[in-house]
């Protein structure tokens, strides 16, 4: 069995503990630890039930660590025997940690720290050095998070929208060190489609599915991007935009949309497009309205730009992107683009070199000075 | 989530409110601005947002590559420079107001008369390494 497999029975143990009255931060600890011993021990001796196993280590450590901490402070003790389970829960335990470490009392990264070790069992040193902080500091984000959350009631329903906010976190955090946060928000998120029937869910996941079938083909072994249009489609992932497509197609029949179904539909657009040409960018553009009626937000209407300049012309491009507030993030880097599909060379290189000024990471920069001297020294310079 | 990093400087800065060379305050003084400093990054790390604080020497040397097989010309320090970084903190924050506020209590690190320096600050976000995955355009 390997860790990918014992960490998904975390949520599961760890809803037993709570269900059996443990507090909710003593409770995690003790599954942590059961983790780490399952990880030492299953190699050689996998026990018939993983579960119970589980369970009954984390109980045993709850129950010392509690005993220990009571005995300092002269509290009486606990009993010893596994308690009867309690009354059937009216919501699943799974769904209950993805709420509770979600909680809109958590900020965004708290919620996705305590969301990655609660529920996706990663160690505090995995998450760490996914985020590039000192694993000390992670170790306090994580006990402040459960500081926060410990009052909170564990049976009571919450929104669904806040934990679907933290997995798209963690999934656009992509890749980095030794720990696939996109692969693991991928995980938790189809975790949590079988754990609850929502359409959002279920476009979450499709757009999670849809966008890293793409992994492959986003970067030059180099590591700079490359963009959409130039992508070795061939090496895109068939089987996960398959399932994408499929996921995303039930959801939308349901008519409620939301904006993460909108955002995979334009991500399956672009996956069903056998070649750039062949794009169905009116199609985009109709799906990025849609979008903005549901977000209202300046970046869904910055991508809007683009998809209209394809759709109809750079012009028409231009003629959305005046609109906008050109303080917007990427505002110049589209303006460059249209300018330049507008046969503005002189505004475009101008504009792109504007643009990696103001770009917020070094792969987008490098790919956008690239562009300006593309341009410079296509004018014989 | 982003990184930022506070910049302090030797050189460079506009001129502080409480603008008094450190050598001229008193012990007790030069005590308790350690002590604002080190329960600052202390406070940082328990908040869960404390990625790296140093201190720089004032002093130190330029140094280039003088071509294959030579040395690298070292030079310096000059006097005429206009910006000497004397330390920074690196903090990872949830937004840019939070980096903003942080830098904010930094600068009021008690100097003389154990009143706040109100130093200037430099406040940089750090570029990362790659787009997030869904939301840039050129891919």
């Amino acid at each position: 069995m390997n860790e990918a497999l014992i960490r998904s029975l975390t949520p599961g143990v760890l809803g037993v503990l709570v269900r059996r009255g443990a507090d909710f931060a003593a409770a995690e600890d003790a599954v942590q630890d059961a983790l780490i011993e399952a990880v030492r021990v299953w190699p050689a001796d996998q026990p018939r039930d993983p579960k119970g196993w589980l369970v009954t280590v984390a109980w045993r450590r709850f129950l010392d660590a509690t005993r220990a901490d009571a005995a300092r402070r002269r509290r009486e003790d606990l009993v010893d025997e596994e308690p009867a389970p309690g009354p059937a829960p009216a919501v699943d335990d799974t769904l209950q940690l993805y709420f509770l470490c979600a909680h809109p009392s958590l900020t965004p990264s708290s919620a996705v720290a305590l969301t990655l070790r609660a529920v996706g069992g990663l160690t505090t040193r995995q998450i760490a050095q996914a985020y590039l902080v000192p694993e000390a500091t992670m170790a306090q984000r994580i006990s402040r998070a459960k500081r926060t959350v410990s009052g909170v009631q564990f049976d009571r329903p919450g929104d669904v929208a806040t934990v679907l906010r933290v997995l798209y976190l963690v999934f656009n955090e992509g890749y980095s060190g030794d720990v696939d946060l996109a692969a693991e928000a991928i995980r938790l998120t189809r975790q949590l489609a079988a754990t609850i029937d929502h359409p959002e869910v279920a476009g979450l996941l499709a757009l999670m599915l849809l966008h890293d079938a793409r992994r492959a083909t986003r970067t030059a072994p180099d590591g700079s991007l490359v963009p959409l249009a130039e992508q070795d489609r061939s090496r895109w992932d068939t089987a996960s935009i398959a399932e994408g497509v499929e996921i995303l197609q039930a959801a939308l029949a349901r008519d409620r949309l939301g904006e993460f179904q909108a955002q995979a539909a334009i991500a399956a657009l672009h996956a069903d497009a056998p070649t750039a040409e062949e794009t169905d960018w009116v199609q985009i553009v109709e799906w990025y309205d849609e979008l903005a009626r549901l977000t209202d937000s300046p970046v869904v209407r910055l991508n809007r730009a683009v998809a209209v300049g394809e759709a109809d012309g750079p012009r028409a491009g231009l003629a959305a992107l005046a609109a906008l507030n050109d303080s917007l993030p990427r505002h110049s880097a589209v303006a460059a683009y249209l300018h330049e599909r507008d046969g503005d060379l002189t505004t475009a290189a101008q504009l792109y070199a504007e643009a990696a000024q103001k770009a917020p990471n070094l792969a987008e920069r490098d790919y956008l000075t690239r562009q300006a001297a593309r341009l410079n020294t296509g004018r014989g310079r | 989530m982003a990184k930022y990093l506070l910049l302090k400087h030797y050189r460079g800065a506009p001129a502080a409110v409480n603008d008094v060379p450190m050598d001229q305050w008193t012990p007790e003084e030069i005590s308790a601005h350690v002590q604002y400093m080190n329960d600052f990054a202390a406070r940082l790390e328990k908040s869960g947002e404390f990625v790296d604080g140093q201190a720089l020497a004032p002093e130190g040397s330029w140094v280039r590559y003088d071509g294959e097989g030579r040395p690298p010309v070292t030079d310096g320090p000059f006097a005429e420079t206009k910006d000497l970084i004397a330390g920074w903190m690196v903090i990872d924050v949830d937004s840019h107001e939070r980096a903003v506020e942080l830098a904010g209590e930094l600068s009021a690190a008690p100097g003389a008369g154990g009143k706040p320096i109100h130093e200037w600050l430099e406040v940089r976000p750090f570029l990362a390494a790659k787009p997030s995955i869904t939301e840039c355009t050129f891919k």
